[in-house]
This record gives structure tokens, sequence and C-alpha cells, in this order.
């Protein structure tokens, strides 16, 4: 290593601690940008007919995207529906049946692989594999992608959660004559609950704000549907739609939308977190 | 009374031995349940490359390999190559990680070592949230916000100061390459930042002290002993942003101006694999059109896997390693 003077040597560790510094409040300050340009423009657009009126047509001002907002909330719990209790059987066979056997570690493998799929190619995958074959768009299409989306996060987040629970408490569970699944679902479930539900709480918030993954599986829908084998309504697509064209009153609307999107997925971050803490202090 | 006894006795014995029976039967049942959730994870990876390939294999028989290095895409002709998409999703990625890997690395390091405890907690918090927000609002921000930002402020003095270079010629639009590389990076900063972060935390205290006891400022404590030490887990959370980059879609959509063309300039609309597939997806009626769409799909999946896998390899020798310590 070359010889430098102490002064070279503090002016280059000054130099990166305020580069250190000041990244770190770029983040902070882009992260309150976004956020600042979303409240704003989003109060400016939301009042009472943005809750509860249908859409009104191209140009027209007025309108809101009542049937949209069902339509995220039916096509987020029946994503969650499908994707967390096969996502959590999934993690829950790694962590205690498989451990390190070669099926376990495949899983595994593949699930970390999912994870990294672009989720406009699981959007591709539901289109050729759903919509196709059924012949139209349909919300249970877009709940199929959502779920596909989940099932990778939460089996990973599950296997992690029940590898941390100590092997003595499933020896005592065993010890006391109680058969594995008992076991596992009473004791290490229990143990495992905060965590599991945060890694949920998590997985749940993600999808909820996808959009790539719905434009070609649950498409949307200009009317009230709740049928879910029929196009639905939705919000990210009604904003992509609205943010596009060329109406001030939709661009208007789609900004209502992001404010709505953004702050149901930023509280459940935030209530998944605490839930995280509290179980940190519990122990 | 003996009778009466083995009388109540036998009952009492099958209905154990039942219960038993319903009991292992409820765990085999369980254990199989749990397993076919296992094995649906491999289906449905082994799914998705089946069929991607399945739906693709028309564009594949009628271009081949041309696919891959031919800019022409006339869905009018059925003439498709894949060139402009996959150069548009490399450029963008690259400006991303250009931007976001040494601006998480410092960020990681000021989490580790020189914010105080109590602000930690603070920036974590920010910067993971940043992480959370839907890839469509980094969209409707970037159209709406940043995009004209760009053009009025930032590309202007870029073409000022460095317009010499290719790069930065042309039109500043606001929307184009440049921009919708930097709002990539600012999407994998928290990613990145965050397995950076992991790593440096990793590094055993007795290495960094024994650094400063031999006077060594933060700084190189970091850069000779932490980011040596950590060598591996960095690396795996370079590829892992760029896993994350390569198949961002909304947001590069709102912003890129999709445009089927090649220019070296950053500033000029472009398009990538995902913003393609998000505009056209819908429209393609032809079916020679819509297997060239699921084989830009394909092309993606592989890329991002790739990328994935690596960056895993990378980040299990990191831990094997730090475990062994």
């Amino acid at each position: 290593m070359k010889e430098r003077s102490i002064t070279t040597r503090k002016a280059v560790n000054g130099v990166v601690t305020a580069a250190a510094g000041a990244a770190a409040v770029f983040g902070l300050a882009m992260l309150l940008w976004i956020l600042g340009v979303v409240i704003l423009r989003g109060i400016a657009a939301i009042d009472w007919s943005f809750f509860t009126q249908l859409p009104s047509p191209p140009g027209e001002s007025g309108g809101g995207v009542a049937n949209a907002i069902v339509g995220t909330f039916i096509i987020t719990v029946v994503a969650a529906i499908i994707g967390v209790p096969l996502g959590v059987l999934a993690g829950t066979y790694v962590a205690e049946f498989g451990r390190d056997s070669r099926f376990a570690s495949a899983i595994r493998f593949c699930a970390n692989t999912l994870m990294g799929a672009p989720s406009i190619v699981v959007g591709v995958f539901v289109y050729t594999f759903m919509v196709v074959p059924m012949g139209r768009f349909s919300g249970i299409a877009g709940s199929v992608a959502l779920a596909i989306i989940m099932l990778p996060i939460v089996a990973r987040t599950t296997e992690d959660m029940l590898r941390l629970v100590p092997n003595s408490l499933r020896e005592s569970a065993l010890a006391l004559g109680a058969p594995e699944h008992n076991m596992i679902v009473q004791v290490v479930f229990r143990a495992a609950r905060s965590g599991m539900l945060t890694g949920i709480m998590l997985a749940v918030a993600r999808v909820s704000g996808e959009t790539a993954p719905l434009l070609f599986t649950t498409l949307n829908s200009p009317y009230w549907t709740v049928a879910l084998d029929k196009p639905m309504a939705n919000l990210t697509v009604t904003i992509f739609n609205y943010a596009m064209s060329p109406y001030t009153d939709w661009q208007a609307k789609a900004w209502g939308a992001s404010l709505l999107i953004t702050a149901t997925v930023l509280i459940m971050n935030l209530a998944a977190r605490a839930a995280a803490r509290e179980r940190r202090f519990g122990s | 009374m003996i009778g009466s006894a083995t009388r109540l006795e036998a009952p009492a014995m099958t209905s154990t031995a039942q219960a038993r029976r319903r009991q292992r039967l409820a765990c085999a049942a369980f254990r199989l349940c749990a397993s076919l959730c296992g094995l649906l994870i491999i289906a449905v990876m082994t799914g998705i490359l089946l069929e991607l390939l399945l739906n693709s294999r028309q564009a594949i028989s009628t271009f081949g390999w041309k696919f891959l290095v031919s800019a022409e895409w006339d869905p009018v002709a059925g003439k498709f190559g894949a060139l402009s998409s996959i150069y548009g999703t490399v450029v963008s990625t690259l400006i991303a990680l250009i931007i976001a890997v040494p601006t998480s690395l410092v960020i990681a390091l000021f989490l580790v070592e020189l914010c105080p405890k109590r602000l930690s907690g603070f920036f974590r918090t920010a910067i993971e949230l940043l992480a959370a927000i839907p890839s469509i609002i980094y969209g409707m921000w970037g159209l709406f916000v940043f995009a004209p930002f760009m053009a009025e402020h930032v590309q202007p003095l870029l073409s000022e100061y460095l317009g010499f270079i290719p790069f930065f010629q042309g039109t500043p639009m606001g929307i184009g390459m440049l921009t919708a590389g930097v709002i990539l990076a600012l999407m994998i900063l928290p990613f990145v930042s965050s397995v950076m972060r992991d790593v440096l935390e990793m590094v055993p205290a007795v290495l960094k002290e024994s650094a400063y006891g031999l006077g060594a400022t933060t700084w190189e404590a970091t850069k000779d002993v932490s980011l040596r030490y950590g060598k591996a887990g960095m690396v795996g959370a370079i590829f892992l942003g760029l896993g994350r980059a390569i198949g961002e879609t909304m947001a590069v959509t709102f912003v890129i101006g999709n445009d089927h063309s090649l220019s070296a300039s950053l500033f000029a609309s472009g398009n990538t694999i995902a913003s393609t597939l998000a505009n056209e997806f819908t429209e393609a009626s032809d079916p020679l059109y819509l297997s060239a769409l699921v084989e830009l799909g394909l092309v993606l999946f592989l890329m991002a896997s790739i990328f994935q896998i690596i960056a895993q390899l990378w980040l299990r020798a990191a831990t094997s390693k730090m475990g062994a310590q």
C-alpha cells in the first residue's frame, strides 16, 4: 500500500462520511418528494363521489372509482385466500419435514427464483394458462397471478420464521405425546406466529399495489362487477389507463387512486413492521 | 367382576387404537398436503418456463436466433426482432446500477458505521418504505413530476457540459432512457442497500477493531477490511438489484417513451422488454405477434432468473464463509 499523509487520509474519510450522510438524506428526500406529490395531488382529487360513484365517460368530469376500489379489494382478498395457505404449507414442508433434503432444496431454489421473476412475466403466464382457455379476462385470473407472486414470498418467510423456533419446543411437545401435525400447528406455529403474520402482511401489501400482472389477466372494467369470471375494475390498472389518457379529469382521478393505493400499502407495511417489533420486545 | 372389567377395557382399547390410527392418518395427510404445496412451487416455476416456451414456438420457429439480434419490429408486416427491447432493458438497468450501487454502498455504510443509534431506525424505515411504494406510483410521479424536472433542470445541464458525449445529445424531452434509469435506480436502492447493510453488519467487530487499532480511518477500515471480507455478499447484492431492475415494468412504461428505435442518446425514447409487453400484449390480435411477445417474456424470465441464481450463489458463499468464522 502506498504511503499517504494523514491529512489526505482524513480528507478522504471526511468526503466519504459527507457523501454517506448526503446519500441517506437524499433517500429520505426522495421518499418525502414522492409522498408529498401523491398526497397533495391525491387529496385535491378525492371527494365523496370518488368513493361512491362509477367512472364517468371519457372527457366528462365527475364520477368516481367505487367499482375499482371494490374490485381491487376482492382481487387481493381472493389472492390472499389462495396464496397464503399454500405458501404457509410449502414453507412448513421445507422447514419441518424436508429440512435439507434434496426435494426441500429444490423447493427453496424454485421459490427464490420465482421471487425474482418479473411480475409482468407472471401476467403473461396466467394469460396463456387461464385467460386463453377461459376465453376471456377475469378477476379470478388476476387473483391467481397475484397469488403466484405471493406464494414464494410467504413460503420463504414461513420457512425462515419456523427455523427460528428452538428444537427444544418441538421435542417437549413430542415428549408429551402430541402427534407431529399437532406439534407443528399448535406449538411451532404459535411460537412463530407474529413473524409469520408480518411476512404475510408484507406479501399482501406488496401484491395489492401490483399493476403489471393484472394488465392482461383482469384487465379493467367501467362497470360494477363482483363476478370473478368477468373482467373486473381495479385501482392500479385504472391509474395506468387514466394517467395515459388526455383528459385532465381522468388524470386527477389517477392521482386520487394513487393516494388511496399508496396509503393502503404503506399503512399495511408499517403495521406489519410494528407487529414484528412487538415480538422483539415480547421475547 | 373380571368379565365386566374386560368388557369395559376392550372397547377402550379399540378406541385408543382407532384414535392412534386416526392421528397417524392426520399426520400423514398433513405431511402430504405440505409436500404437495412444496411441489406446487416447483410446478409453477417449471410451468411458467414450459408455458412460455410452448406459446412462443411459432415465433421461435419463424425467426430463430435472428429474433434476438434484429431491431425490426413491425407488427403490420409481421416482422419481429427483440434487439431494441433488449437494448433498452440493458441500458436502463446499467444506468440504474451505475447510480444505485455506489449510493447504496454509502447508505449502508452510513447506517452501520456512522449514523447515531437513535436516528438509524428512522433512516432504515424511510429507506425501506421507498421499497414499499408500488411501481405504478413511481410511474405517476416519474411521468408528471420527475420527467418535467429532468427536462427543465437536469438534461440541459448535462447536454451543456457533457454534450460532446453522444449519450447526452438530443432534445431534452424529459421522458426517455435516462429518466427511466434514474427512477429504476431509486427503486432498487432500498433492496441493494439493505443487503449491503446486512453484509457490513456481519463483519466481525474484532476485524474492524484491529483495523482501527492500526490507525485506519472509518473509510479505510470499511474499504480494506469490511468490503474485502464481505466481497461475495456485495456482489450478491448487486446481482439482486440487477434482477429487480431488469423486470421492473410500470415505472419504466410510464417514462421511457415506448419507441422501438435504437438511439445512442440517453435522452431519446426507447423501450424495454417489460414496457413492450405492458403496452402491446392486449393489442396483439395476430398469433405470430402474440407469440413474439411471449418470446420476449421468455427472454426476460431467463435473464431475471439467471441474475437471481447468480445472486443466490454469491450470497450463499458469503453467509457460509461468515458462518464459518
